[in-house]
């Protein structure tokens, strides 16, 4: 049986970066193999959710949200513009952290969809924010003497936002790797503008769970933190704020090894693609090593 | 042709074949072949290489369509729309193959060429450069030969802006995808026009589904539920408005099927003005977005201004609004102050008659 992969992602009508790391996630796990076909949909951009089954040929599709949360995109957006009529939040039993997959049919074509949740809150994207902090340190060992600072956008109108970032933070604690990890947030407390309030440490990583650079992570997190007065003069890394050296990362999103966590949430879902995440592991890190 | 062609023939051949203009058909020990050309024999089976050797097109040409373009449904349909596969007969078809056959696709020039045993290979170059090629311009153009990079190609204009509309007509030009296979070369299209490709075989095929104006909007929700309060079922001149601003030949490709409803026709009429090779199935995210816009803006009263503008004055902001809205500003030329939109004729009128906090005719907007 011919197995897909669909990725649903945002995209952007104003920012034409928003869409390149779906781009760049989508040919690394294509160069695998694992899928007979990957495709690329954007809420913003085409092809659109409601296109995007038809352009697969595949009768078996794993549809992975490259969403950072379970909330409004990956619950109502993402099933009714696929048509995945029979969904209901219920089926994925979740807790705001925990979903896993349904597998429904759906109304446009008629092809079996295998309904992920979304990358943001698989427990592989732990390792992500960890990597991303050894790429923007250029340090594989880092840790020690560091704290470590994860960002979320943050709102009011969805708790699931936050317990995405808080669930990741616990986990990195809890390995005891970094000496202080906090979560932080754009749009509620505690807010990453005082970062360094949050630490003692002289050296924060900050690293941002968000999908794409853009506006958030290129203009307004770093003007907030106060690593520059004009976004558009740049900043160093690191920046001293305070006392504190700041490693900021930027989107955590762009990292190659985002394409590990599409690949585990469609294994989670029943796609056979071990043998493609054990190639992506150890692309992806050697990427890194040689500073790629 | 070789062997494998001829022994895919001849099995296919023992089921009986029936394609583009040749049959053949096991008729007890012998093998019976007909072409549309009015040849026709009958040969023992272990004959039947030396009589496939003599319909080397049509057997070539059914092993291009059986074994080598892609099998799937919609793109198959397409490749053979590509070089006029049902109307143009194997031996005129293999004739214009062989000088190499163009066909657009919105700003897609599409040229298919035979190569060795029957096989195609397609070159892909935007419709304006390919245009200056016919016209024997030598032409420097960037070449690729991963389909995929055509999602980058798709990204900018000319000028460097960004595209957020696939099928704005603004695709840029200085590149060529000079020998792609049958299924590449599908996929780049699908990356500079996603679905358009699916949507047309859909249509061709009576099972094209179309979202109207009135559906689309009544299943959004978040931030566009807003545009349902726009739509209150009395009459449908706001929409007519959105799809005259954003679905006009000037500003996408895609011919609009979507109406205000079912029964409600909007005006200006999709398919009557619309020449696009490619239906569009329903008011797209841009649409939706704008329309979001539109319903908080169009919430206002209209009042009543008192300004003082000259004739030719009036004359210059009718010119203006033109030219913002035709996307003809950055034509205009420095020096041409007989043309209102000009950048000088514009100073000039905004020096005249703005206020200080550019109020125009020194009326504040809250008055």
């Amino acid at each position: 049986m011919r197995q897909a992969l669909v990725i649903a992602a945002h995209g952007s009508h104003l920012n034409a970066e928003s869409s390149a790391p779906t781009f760049t996630h989508a040919d690394t796990i294509r160069a695998t193999g694992a899928f007979d076909e990957v495709r690329e949909t954007f809420w913003k951009e085409e092809p659109s959710f409601r296109e995007g089954l038809r352009t697969v040929d595949a009768e078996e599709v794993y549809l992975v949200p490259l969403f950072v949360s379970e909330g409004y995109f990956t619950e109502q957006v993402i099933p009714r513009e696929f048509r995945l009529e029979e969904w209901d939040p219920e089926l994925w039993d979740s807790d705001g952290t925990s979903a896993t997959h349904a597998t429904l049919t759906a109304g446009d074509t008629g092809q079996t969809v295998h309904y992920c949740g979304p990358v943001g809150t698989h427990d592989s994207m732990s390792d992500v924010i960890v990597q991303r902090a050894e790429s923007v340190t250029g340090d594989p060992d880092v840790g020690e003497g560091f704290g470590l600072a994860v960002v979320g956008h943050g709102t009011e109108r969805n708790e699931n936002s936050a317990k995405a970032i808080e669930y990741h933070a616990d986990r990195i604690r809890g390995m005891d790797r970094f000496d202080e990890v906090e979560a932080l947030f754009m749009d509620e407390d505690p807010e990453v503008d005082d970062v360094t309030e949050f630490f003692e440490s002289d050296d924060i990583v900050v690293v941002p769970l968000f999908i794409a650079d853009g506006y958030h992570t290129q203009e307004d997190i770093p003007e907030d933190m106060g690593l520059t007065d004009d976004y558009r003069t740049g900043w160093e890394t690191p920046a001293e704020v305070d006392g504190h050296r700041i490693w900021y990362s930027g989107a955590v999103g762009t990292e190659p090894l985002m394409a590990d966590v599409l690949l585990e949430q469609a294994a989670d879902a029943g796609a056979d693609v071990r043998a493609a995440i054990e190639r992506v592991r150890e692309e992806t890190r050697e990427r890194v090593a040689s500073g790629d | 042709m070789d062997e494998s062609h001829v022994e895919a023939f001849a099995d296919a051949a023992s089921d009986g074949v029936a394609f583009d203009g040749i049959e053949a058909r096991v008729e007890g020990d012998s093998y019976a072949v007909e072409a549309a050309d009015g040849s026709a024999t009958v040969v023992a089976t272990e004959e039947f290489a030396d009589v496939a050797a003599e319909y080397d097109e049509y057997v070539t040409n059914w092993y291009f369509w059986h074994a080598t373009a892609p099998q799937a449904q919609a793109r198959w349909a397409f490749l053979r729309w590509v070089e006029g596969a049902d109307s143009t007969p194997v031996p005129e078809r293999y004739d214009r193959l062989r000088e190499g056959l163009t066909t657009t696709w919105g700003q897609l020039a599409i040229t298919v060429s035979l190569t060795g045993g029957g096989d195609r290979v397609y070159e892909l170059r935007h419709e304006d450069d390919q245009a200056e090629i016919d016209r024997g311009e030598a032409l420097a153009l960037d070449t690729y030969e991963d389909p995929l990079d055509a999602r980058e190609l798709a990204k900018h204009d000319d000028d460097g802006q960004y595209r957020p509309l696939k099928t704005a007509p603004t695709l840029q030009t200085g590149w060529e995808f000079a020998a792609l296979g049958p299924a590449d070369l599908v996929e780049a299209v699908h990356a500079f026009y996603p679905a358009t490709v699916q949507n047309w075989y859909r249509e061709r095929e009576g099972e094209f589904d179309v979202n109207h104006w009135h559906e689309t909007v009544e299943r959004q929700t978040g931030i566009y539920g807003v545009v349902q309060t726009w739509d209150r079922g009395e009459g449908h001149e706001h929409v007519d408005w959105v799809a005259e601003a954003c679905c006009d030949d000037s500003q996408c490709l895609k011919r609009r099927e979507w109406e205000y409803d079912e029964e409600t026709a909007l005006d200006p009429g999709g398919n009557q003005t619309d020449e696009g090779e490619f239906p569009c199935r329903e008011p797209c995210s841009l649409v939706i977005s704008a329309a979001r816009k539109w319903t908080k803006l169009e919430g206002e009263e209209s009042r009543t201004y008192e300004f003082e503008l000259t004739p030719s004055e009036k004359e210059q902001v009718e010119e203006i609004i033109d030219a913002v809205a035709d996307g003809r500003t950055a034509d205009v030329r420095e020096a041409d102050i007989y043309d209102g939109a000009n950048r000088y004729r514009t100073r000039f009128l905004r020096a005249k008659r703005f206020d200080d906090e550019g109020n125009l005719s020194g009326i504040e907007t809250d008055d």
